[in-house]
């Protein structure tokens, strides 16, 4: 039963996508894991933006600039205070969660030696695992892996194994895309720290759906992406202990990123300029603020008890469907379900679904390492928001078996 | 028949069907009569590359003409290729080059055509005339 306390319908209205029609049908939407919906509050922060003060940030010595400027770093504020951050110039802007993680990759290039050793989790998104390799092959470090079981859950006998006073970093995500399992980070955390490592979580599926507190946590790096909170495309935040982001070296060179600039030497900015070089995505920035705001409002403690709700519900529901199987059954996951039926190609059933108005992903979701683990070519995986509803799920259920019928 | 005459009784065919329902159940039922590829020639440099399921794609000359064998992991994508291949195979390789795939568009599969796609048609339609224009050199 879903006893939530939120008004859903009045949570839907806040999100005029949620009107429109797929194929004739109403959408409903459960791909929420690769990009959330943006309420109109946060479209209308972005409009703002242009319509009023659009200019350059930090530099101008008008007035349009000191408003851009002011309401940029509003934004900022917001979204440290949101992670608990120290300070405030420990969030760093960027384009998303893989450039935040090559960021900082690129930044250990300087401060690894060969034989090092670097570990991640079976569980990582692609972009969390290539960005590593390259690494390894420049420093000479060498890359651990900590396995997983069958549940989706990580084996943490082995990370324990694996620790020693050769890691240096450890890397593993908050939340899994492509399962859900929200893995034992605090865990992972501790035990790194007490061989020295330092701890890159990325929290790009966890930020939806769990308030993450950095200063709690001790985590040193925290990497996420707008466009999954209810903000838009292209902006992220990389928040990094502020001893960790001085001994990195810069990323990118360019303007904003620097001190003194002469052709002997250049002097790099303070933090978090000397991050974010060039004119950075501004109306992106803002409005991510605005989806915090808007998010916080709702709130993450009625948030996440009524997407578990809704995964139960769903859970449930999918089961009844004979040779239906779910991927990734921790008892501790976020709102996504992974799943197959026997003997159908998860692309058919997903283009079924797209034609009665229902968006799921479908495929290995950037993970081909799960899909190998579990030896299947993908997975259909929904993944539920809090503006989804238990009649949305009753489509899915209801799509799911027509997809099925077609297709056997 | 020609090229063109097969890809006119396809469309003729898909235009007794009032929704996509019917449509996809068609595309199932004619994923069922695609000549299958041998299990020899399932390897990975036949696999078709930009779809998201795997499509393997043989291509044999028979006297002047070329005949085609697939097979897919996924129904829908076996539909489709069955579709291209009752449309291609079978014919001389210079024909295959200059057909035209209008067909598929008037067929209801516009949405297939889109080069980013998961299923991958136009990588599909491109494998079919590479192997045509591959043939077409060795003729002349």
């Amino acid at each position: 039963m879903i006893n939530t306390v939120l008004d859903i319908l009045s949570v839907r209205k806040d999100f005029p996508i949620l009107n429109r029609k797929v194929h004739g049908q109403p959408l409903v939407y459960l791909d929420n894991a690769a990009t959330s919906q943006t309420p109109t509050m946060v479209i209308d922060a972005i409009v703002d933006y242009y319509k009023r003060y659009n200019s350059n940030i930090h530099r101008g010595v008008h007035t349009l600039s000191q408003e851009a400027t002011d309401v940029y770093e509003e934004a900022r504020q917001k979204i440290q205070k949101h992670f608990n951050a120290r300070k405030s110039h420990e969030i760093i802007f960027t384009p998303g969660t893989t450039f935040g993680i090559n960021l900082v990759a690129n930044g250990f290039a300087s401060l690894l030696q060969a034989g090092d050793e670097i570990i991640v989790s079976a569980l990582e998104h692609h972009s969390n695992i290539v960005p590593w390799q390259m690494l390894t092959e420049r420093t000479g470090a060498v890359l651990r892996v900590i396995p997983m079981d069958v549940e989706g859950e990580l084996v943490m006998e082995e990370y324990h194994k694996l620790l020693s006073d050769k890691t240096k970093l450890v890397f593993c995500n908050h939340v899994s895309n492509a399962l859900g399992t929200i893995n034992p980070i605090e865990e992972i955390i501790s035990a790194a720290h007490k061989v020295g490592a330092a701890v890159l979580l990325d929290g790009a599926q966890a930020a939806p759906h769990i308030k993450a507190d950095v200063q709690q946590l001790d985590v040193d790096f925290y990497v996420v992406s707008g466009h999954k909170m209810c903000g838009p495309t292209g902006v992220g935040v990389l928040y990094g202990k502020e001893e960790w982001l001085n001994k990195l070296p810069p990323y990118q060179g360019g303007g904003e990123m620097i001190a003194e600039v002469t052709f002997e030497k250049t002097t790099y900015a303070a933090l978090p300029h000397k991050f974010e070089a060039g004119t950075p995505n501004i109306a992106g920035g803002i409005a991510f603020g605005a989806a915090l705001d808007y998010m916080n409002n709702i709130g993450f403690d009625a948030i996440s008890r009524y997407e578990h709700e809704l995964l139960t519900y769903a859970t449930e529901q999918l089961l009844t469907i004979e040779g239906l199987k779910i991927y990734g059954t921790s008892s501790n996951k976020t709102a996504v379900i992974s799943f197959n039926i026997e003997g159908l190609h998860p692309y058919d059933i997903g283009s079924i679904l797209d034609k009665l108005g229902i968006a799921v992903r479908t495929g290995h979701h950037c993970a081909q390492p799960i899909m190998d683990f579990y030896k299947i070519p993908g997975t259909v995986r929904a993944s539920f928001s809090f503006y989804n509803t238990k009649d949305e799920i009753d489509v899915l259920v209801a799509g799911v078996k027509r997809a099925k019928s077609m297709l056997i | 028949m020609s090229i063109q005459e097969i890809q006119e009784e396809i469309i003729a065919e898909f235009s007794m069907f009032d929704d996509w329902m019917e449509r996809y159940e068609y595309m199932i039922e004619l994923g069922k009569s695609l000549p299958l590829i041998e299990e020899q020639y399932k390897t990975d440099d036949n696999i078709i590359k930009g779809c998201q399921s795997k499509v393997w794609v043989h291509a044999e000359l028979n006297d002047d003409k070329l005949v085609f064998t697939a097979d897919s992991d996924a129904i829908i994508t076996k539909g489709i290729v069955a579709i291209l291949i009752r449309a291609f195979s079978d014919q001389k390789p210079s024909d295959i080059i200059a057909a035209d795939t209008q067909f598929i568009d008037e067929i209801g599969l516009k949405e297939h055509l889109s080069p980013t796609r998961a299923n991958g048609l136009v990588s599909m339609i491109k494998q079919l005339k590479m192997y045509a224009i591959a043939y077409q050199t060795q003729l002349n």
